[in-house]
């Protein structure tokens, strides 16, 4: 056991300034710093999201949630006549850890009303070069990146295909999924490797069965989900969506969402009916992106391990 | 009912405990353990075969399916590879232990070993002494990987001094530079020596690599 931090000061230091840096970033944008809870009475019903439950405590009369990330809350700060916002917040992942994820973690999130998804894009990439140094960026569609990268339309090909391609190069043993399951095979084994020579990268507009939060659109004759995420040099930093703002769809994807978990063997997860009547009294058109702080301090400071930019990483508090 | 003595740490004293039928068996219970507890040197059970893991990534794509991407060893073939798991996918212990042993002697079928504290005695087949056959030497200690109580693998020291049963004549007023010849070890090992290495002399040698390390002055 050990009582010493895992960062050094350097990265301590380095920490400070990026923090700085960033409310630098949306102060003068007239963006607007906000605090949302941590602990929350509705959970998320994303089958791939695993929340942290805290049960005791007197002030509790039923089990409350840590938050996955403050997206709830925010969006009812908006529906509520915020105005663009942001939040630097920890949030906490059940089963996440590894080299680039820690159970609990900084997450940047900002929300932007009147912008689509590509304004937010544009502005992301400010941000990172604000962080990071200026470089040079690209958008590729989630369907362009497979063409490009591993010569499959991820929209046509047929699921055999995308399993025997994702199978080529790679023991899978007995694993077994829908179309969605050896998509995130390919990207996660094929895809994003061929990312890492890419420099900084959006992939945006998701097979609408990935499109989460965001809005559905048709675009090239297929249903796209108006989500993005950020690549730099193949590490995933930030997600993003054109807001979908319907509350009624929104209900309908949260029980989608807890009828995939009860067919995985997952608990269903009880759905934010806050934040579907804050939908219903009218969140503004917007655009929202969740950032993940340790990764962009990891490019910042060279560290390939995000253990050696976080204080005390899980095994160390 | 099996019974098991323990030391009661608050009396400290030994007391016994009844355990439930399932720990009479003779085969060890063992856990299972989740992607997430996987750690270097654990040892899994996987298609029927123990295996030692190795590294353990975790990948996610931004929403959707997280994988571990697991590097382990397949212990009865010594096979390293990678295979994908679904992230909380769990797999059963392997009964797998390393223990010092002495070597004892050879059969012609099987290889004795025994463990030097206890003095129990454990054989070993061809296919888990495999290679490591050619640095036996009698009453050397070496590794003997137990699974399910039996010898799996046998790991010898890194450095064995062996005595050369046959080689060219020497070459006297050769020195350590020049060229090399091969020997054979009493063991039936060829190893490349020097050339002013001669039969009967004892040789120091890397079991890792094969190769030469010194002449060991008898």
């Amino acid at each position: 056991m050990s009582w010493q931090p895992g960062a050094g000061l350097e990265q301590l230091r380095a920490r400070a300034g990026l923090l700085s840096t960033l409310r630098r970033f949306f102060d003068a944008r007239g963006v607007l710093e906000v605090e949302t809870p941590l602990l929350c009475s509705a959970g998320i019903t994303d089958p791939a999201i695993e929340p942290l439950i805290v049960s005791e405590g007197r002030s509790l009369a039923a089990p409350r949630y840590l938050q996955t990330s403050p997206e709830y809350a925010m969006k009812r700060l908006l529906a509520a006549g915020s105005g663009a916002i942001y939040q630097i917040a920890r949030a906490f992942r059940d089963g996440e850890a590894g080299s680039r994820h820690n159970p609990e973690f900084s997450l940047l999130e900002w929300y932007r009303p009147g912008f689509d998804h590509h304004a937010l894009m544009e502005e992301v990439a400010e941000l990172v070069c604000a962080c990071l140094g200026q470089r040079p960026w690209r958008k590729l569609s989630y369907r362009q990146l497979f063409i490009d990268s591993i010569a499959l339309d991820p929209f046509t090909a047929a699921t055999s295909d995308l399993e025997a391609r994702a199978r080529s190069g790679h023991d899978l043993g007995d694993l077994s999924g829908d179309r969605d399951f050896w998509l995130d095979v390919l990207i996660t084994h094929q895809v994003e490797p061929w990312l890492a020579g890419q420099g900084l990268c959006f992939v945006y507009d998701y097979p609408a069965s990935q499109a989460a939060l965001s809005q559905i659109v048709t675009e090239g004759g297929v249903a796209v989900g108006q989500r993005f995420e950020l690549y730099i040099d193949g590490v995933e930093l930030a997600n993003g969506y054109c807001e979908l703002t319907d509350a009624t769809e929104q209900r309908v994807r949260f029980a989608t969402d807890n009828e995939r978990r009860l067919a995985l063997g997952q608990v269903a997860r009880p759905v934010d009916e806050r934040l579907l009547a804050a939908l219903e009294a009218g969140l503004p058109p917007c655009s929202g992106v969740a950032l993940g702080v340790d990764r962009l301090l990891m490019l910042a400071t060279g560290e390939r391990d995000i253990r050696r930019v976080l204080a005390f990483d899980w095994e160390r508090c | 009912m099996a019974r098991l003595r323990v030391r009661n740490a608050a009396k400290s004293r030994d007391c016994e405990v009844s355990l439930p039928p399932i720990f009479s068996a003779t085969v060890a219970v063992m856990a299972n353990y989740s992607t997430n507890e996987f750690r270097s040197g654990l040892k899994v059970m996987l298609d029927g075969d123990p295996c030692s893991i190795l590294e353990n990534e975790f990948v996610k794509p931004g929403k959707g399916q997280a994988f571990n991407r697991v590097r382990m060893r397949n212990l009865a073939t010594g096979r390293v590879w990678e295979r994908t798991f679904k992230s909380g996918d769990t797999l059963e212990g392997a009964d797998v232990m390393d223990r010092n042993m002495q070597y004892l002697y050879n059969d012609g079928e099987f290889w004795h070993f025994m463990e030097p504290d206890t003095f129990e005695q454990f054989q070993a087949d061809a296919k888990a002494v495999g290679e490591s056959h050619l640095w036996l030497k009698e009453q050397d200690e070496c590794v003997v990987t137990l699974y399910n109580g039996s010898p799996l693998s046998v790991t010898p020291p890194n450095f064995v001094e062996l005595e050369i049963v046959e080689t060219d004549p020497g070459l006297k007023g050769d020195t350590a530079q020049g060229g090399s010849k091969p020997a054979t070890l009493v063991t039936g090992a060829v190893v490349k020596v020097p050339l002013f290495i001669t039969t009967g002399e004892v040789v120091r040698v890397d079991t890792r690599t094969g190769e030469y390390q010194n002449r060991v002055s008898k």
